[in-house]
């Protein structure tokens, strides 16, 4: 069967521009760390009591020791480059629904004082350029423009 | 201890960009039949079925086992819903496993599908991601993997160069022109992947897998049912699941501790000393070139740092002393949350000797393996032919 046919032959229906709002709770400790990014451009992570190792991002549980941390600590905006990929398609970001430009740089960082890992932006887009292990330093949106999200930091740039 | 159990039929359907002519169910069930009638059943012998398929957000559909179960014959049976994202079509192949190895049940029947054409996968993806940290990064499996190659590049430099993963889409892509499923049948040549567009360094077009629509089914016999409906049944010699968090403290996307976790446990169960003698043949879940290397060498089938040397020196190929991905692997077809249990089916499908023009010779026993998360996630079955 021709591909013209079949598609006057088969019917699709579509969706339509349907938009469904959703609500997330930070969390106690979610929100501690997003609220100090926005009010003091600072990082904090959290500590296990049994491993001791400290996460940034903050999460409640240490997953290998399955133990619960309350122990807050602060860590640097500076890190080490872990690994990266040059993206060279957009993607439309689903919080604001803009197409991100490209090429943009995407990176996982290990920020001093942290053992976990972290994942944003680097505004580097030439992989040849770049290198594991390379510091790196956070890029912070201006003062009165930071909302208490991921995104008060524009991205990271290499020291 | 577990009964045995063993698959005794398989079916799949053609692997497409795109299927208008079919809706979910009806794809689904195209797979489902073909494996009941392979099988040699007839549908009312199926004690229980077990569905995978990807999030739910792929296809708009919300709790699709509500509308695919009838089409599977469902009615008036145990009905079990498996989404762990790549590891689904895998999982749900494992799920039905238990079914008939804890003795509840003696054939069930398990089907996985996706249908990414029915919607928008790059939308998708970006929100599988927690809303708080990765979502306003996540911008799919491909930069992902980016960073997982990279790092695993890196490591390795300059003993697994960039053109190793060129290799491994030359050659699945070859093994898939044998495969009447397969989606993506091409004769390229290493030059070709190298300076096709990028994509997320290092990875380029030809280095990914497509969007695929496709189902893909088996059926679990218990031992006494399985000798009687299979004259050769692939039994289910070892499994291993595993599953880590993403990002954590340690975690190696280069090396991933879930997959040397889940190999390690499977060749426990199957007593397998030596995957590479004892083996004869994988099916790993390589959706972008590079995880084919990585994940060789996660399963023990070589030394870290040596899978570029497998490909190189055709090792795995189809002609080769270990044959990785006869069928053309995910590189040549990638309906998501069918695609761990195609390479179970490929994998048995070799030791029961139905794999047609890409059947290797004398397979004894054989390996699949999918991940699926954030690399998180991870599974190894192996199958044997004898008991
Ligand atoms: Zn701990």
């Amino acid at each position: 069967m021709a591909a013209a046919e079949d598609k006057k032959m088969f019917l699709v229906i579509e969706s339509g521009n349907v938009a469904q709002p959703f609500r997330w709770s930070a969390g106690t400790y979610g929100s501690k760390f997003l609220t100090e990014i926005r009010d003091n451009k600072k990082f904090w992570g959290i500590k296990c009591p049994k491993c001791g190792k400290v996460y940034v991002p903050i999460r409640s549980v240490c997953g290998p020791c399955y133990a619960e941390m309350t122990e807050l600590v602060p860590v640097s905006d500076e890190g080490n480059l872990i690994t990266f990929s040059v993206v060279s398609f957009g993607f439309v970001d689903p919080s604001t629904g803009k197409q991100k430009p490209v090429p943009y740089g995407y990176a996982v960082i290990k920020l001093d004082g942290a053992d976990s890992y972290l994942i944003h932006y680097i505004d580097e887009t030439d992989p040849e350029k770049l290198k594991a292990g390379m510091r790196v330093r956070a890029v912070f949106e201006e003062d009165g423009k930071r909302t208490g999200s991921m995104m008060d930091i524009k991205h990271f740039e290499l020291i | 201890m577990a009964r045995a159990a063993a698959v005794v039929g398989t079916g799949q359907t053609r692997y497409a960009n795109r299927r208008d002519d079919v809706n979910i169910p009806e794809l689904a069930r195209e797979a489902a039949s073909r494996a009941i009638e392979d099988a040699g059943i007839d549908p009312r012998d199926i004690e229980a079925v077990v569905i995978g398929s990807g999030p739910e957000v792929f296809e708009g559909v919300n709790r699709p086992d509500l509308w695919v179960g009838s089409a599977l014959g469902q009615a008036g049976r145990p009905v079990t819903r498996i989404q762990t994202g790549g590891t689904s079509g895998a999982g749900a192949t494992i799920a039905a496993f238990y079914h008939v190895a804890s003795g509840l049940h003696d054939v069930v029947l398990a089907v996985s599908y996706e249908k990414l054409s029915d919607g928008i996968p790059s939308y998708s993806f970006s929100t599988l991601s927690d809303p708080f940290w990765d979502r306003g990064f996540s911008s799919g499996a491909a930069p992902l993997v980016g960073l997982q190659s990279c790092q695993y590049l890196a490591r390795h430099a300059p003993k697994v160069r960039e053109d190793h993963g060129a290799m491994v889409a030359v050659k699945n892509r070859k093994n898939a022109m044998r495969n009447p499923y397969a989606q993506l049948q091409m004769e390229i040549t290493v030059d070709d992947v190298m300076n096709s567009s990028p994509v997320a360094s290092p990875i380029k077009a030809l280095d990914c897998c497509p969007l695929s629509d496709g189902a893909a089914a088996l059926v679990i016999a218990e031992e006494r049912r399985a000798k009687k409906m299979a004259s050769r049944p692939a039994w289910f010699a070892g499994l291993g699941a595993c599953s880590e968090s993403p990002y954590a403290p340690n975690i190696d996307m280069a090396y991933p501790e879930s997959c040397v976790r889940a190999a390690q446990l499977a060749y426990q169960m199957a007593w397998i000393y030596d995957p590479v003698r004892e083996l004869d043949v994988a099916e790993i879940f390589e959706a972008f070139s590079f995880q084919e290397l990585i994940w060789t060498e996660a399963l023990g089938l070589c030394n870290p740092g040596e899978g570029g040397r497998m490909v190189e020196s055709g090792v795995t190929a189809m002609e080769g002393e270990f044959p990785i991905n006869p069928s053309g692997g995910v590189l040549s077809a990638n309906p998501i949350g069918a695609s761990g249990m195609i390479r179970q089916i490929e994998a048995a499908m070799q030791v029961m000797g139905k794999a047609g023009a890409h059947q290797l010779p004398g397979v004894r026993k054989s390996l699949a393996h999918s991940w699926g998360g954030v690399v998180q996630f991870s599974t190894v079955t192996i199958f044997a032919g004898e008991l």
